[in-house]
């Protein structure tokens, strides 16, 4: 009944086999309990385009989309994940629903050096499945715990806001 | 900056979570959204020898009213704050602190029971179980009992909860027509810790006030009710008097610790601005 094996205690150190579905993809691998789902992402399945930055959820490059929701990879295990449905920034590049924020961040210069970038791309495709037509305040507050050391937020902003228009069926301007 | 080694279990039962718990010996913590968790094993502050994993609990899960509280279930992620109707209308000090709450994606993964259960003395869902005189459903080896939020939070991450107890949910007295509420936090970046934060749930006949409960965080080691103050207040009107009165209360209600990069004057000048604020707030709701 209680479904928990004492011998588990004494195996902290060997893997346990996971299965996800990654952009699309069955996959299973084997991980550590310790190992986060960023480094899985990245060493296990070379997927690299997600960042790890801070490893404590302050900068936000590390953003992922599980279940659907935009989550830090850096915080959460990769055994929690086991069994859920993860898209990295991979995914939502080769499926196209972002290409029209990739365009816009492009034409604006809203990246210099690129590391935040997948980060806010995740965070700004929640937003706008969120709130359709976001305030300028509004995608600034939604951008609070990404960090970009480059461009000074201003662009990043531009972009966001021009796409959230674009979609809506506005002019961008 | 990786966690040491350790064991997973993922319960799918309380019962289940418990009895790891126990044959770990003590020596394993429940994990839920993981959002203040995983980075302190990241950091080796905590080095358990197993994790339990609860977020698979359903028993934990759900948001219903029952016997005059909302019960909010301890697996109810912070994001859920802001879209769940009934919170909204029945617990509503909650849904307006929620957008407080750190990041989107930390809402996303965060939860009400995880962040009660840590007691952050800079959190804000803790400081507002005390606001809105909620109650703690704890379920342990010896059984399911239910703490008051008054006597929930004891010092600097300490709570009444025992070893081998997890929160099952939290229940909050319904929302009530005579009530208004008000809720604001000064912090100098949007989703970083508050200097100071506030939450004020008030019981009004008119424009009187009948009874009032003043919970600050980021003040001292626990989120800290501030009776002085609300003695000023209760059974009388929201005046100018009567707030500054209540602002002076504060001096006494309230002693910001020493040596933080915050001065403790500083933080009780911010407290008093930010009482001021949220009494006139609440006072031009009448």
């Amino acid at each position: 009944m209680s479904g928990f094996d004492e011998t588990l205690l004494g195996e902290a150190d060997e893997t346990v086999r996971v299965r996800f579905v990654v952009n699309g993809r069955k996959v299973a691998c084997e991980v550590a309990p310790r190992e986060t789902l960023v480094d899985c992402l990245r060493e296990k399945l070379e997927l690299t385009g997600t960042h790890a930055g801070c490893e404590m959820g302050a900068c936000g490059a590390c953003l992922i989309q599980l279940d659907g929701r935009a989550v830090h990879s850096c915080l959460i295990f990769a055994v929690q994940a086991d069994g859920a449905r993860i898209d990295t920034i991979e995914g939502l590049s080769e499926s196209g629903v972002i290409a029209d924020l990739q365009a816009e961040f492009h034409r604006r210069n809203a990246l210099q050096c690129g590391f935040c970038t997948p980060g806010m791309l995740v965070n700004a495709e929640e937003l706008l499945s969120l709130v359709a037509q976001p305030s300028r305040e509004q995608i600034r507050d939604a951008l609070s715990g990404n960090y970009c050391r480059c461009t000074g937020y201003e662009a990043i902003i531009d972009a966001i806001y021009a796409v959230a228009k674009a979609r809506s069926g506005g002019v961008t301007t | 900056m990786k966690a040491r080694a350790f064991s997973y279990f993922r319960a799918a039962t309380i019962d289940q979570a418990l009895d790891a718990h126990a044959r770990a010996g003590d020596d394993a913590r429940f994990i839920a959204g993981g959002q203040s968790l995983v980075p302190a094993l990241s950091l080796r502050l905590q080095a358990p020898r197993l994790l339990i994993d609860i977020t698979h609990i359903d028993e934990l899960r759900g948001v219903r009213r029952e016997g005059g509280y909302l019960r909010i279930g301890a697996l109810t992620r912070h994001c859920e704050m802001l879209t769940e109707a009934s919170i909204a209308e029945s617990a509503p000090l909650l849904h307006v602190a929620a957008p407080f709450v750190a990041h989107p994606a930390i809402r996303n993964r965060g939860t009400i029971g995880g962040s009660v259960a840590l007691a952050d003395p800079a959190s804000e869902f803790p400081a507002m179980t005390l606001a809105l005189d909620a109650e703690i459903e704890i379920v342990g080896p010896s059984g399911r009992r239910r703490v008051k939020a008054d006597d929930f939070f004891i010092d600097l991450f300490e709570t009444a909860l025992q070893p081998g107890e997890l929160i099952a949910a939290i229940h909050v007295p319904l929302f009530r027509a005579d009530q208004r509420f008000a809720f604001d936090e000064l912090a100098r970046r949007r989703g970083d810790y508050a200097l100071v934060g506030c939450g004020i749930m008030a019981t009004c006949q008119g424009s009187r006030i009948e009874d009032i409960r003043i919970s600050f965080f980021s003040v001292g080691n626990t989120p800290t009710r501030v009776k002085g103050a609300e003695r000023a207040l209760i059974g009388a009107r929201l005046d100018v008097e009567r707030i500054a009165a209540a602002q002076r209360a504060l001096e006494c209600d309230l002693a910001p610790p020493e040596g933080d990069e915050v001065p403790p004057a500083m933080r009780l000048h911010l407290a008093r601005v930010l009482l001021g604020r949220l009494l006139g707030r609440l006072g031009e709701g009448a």
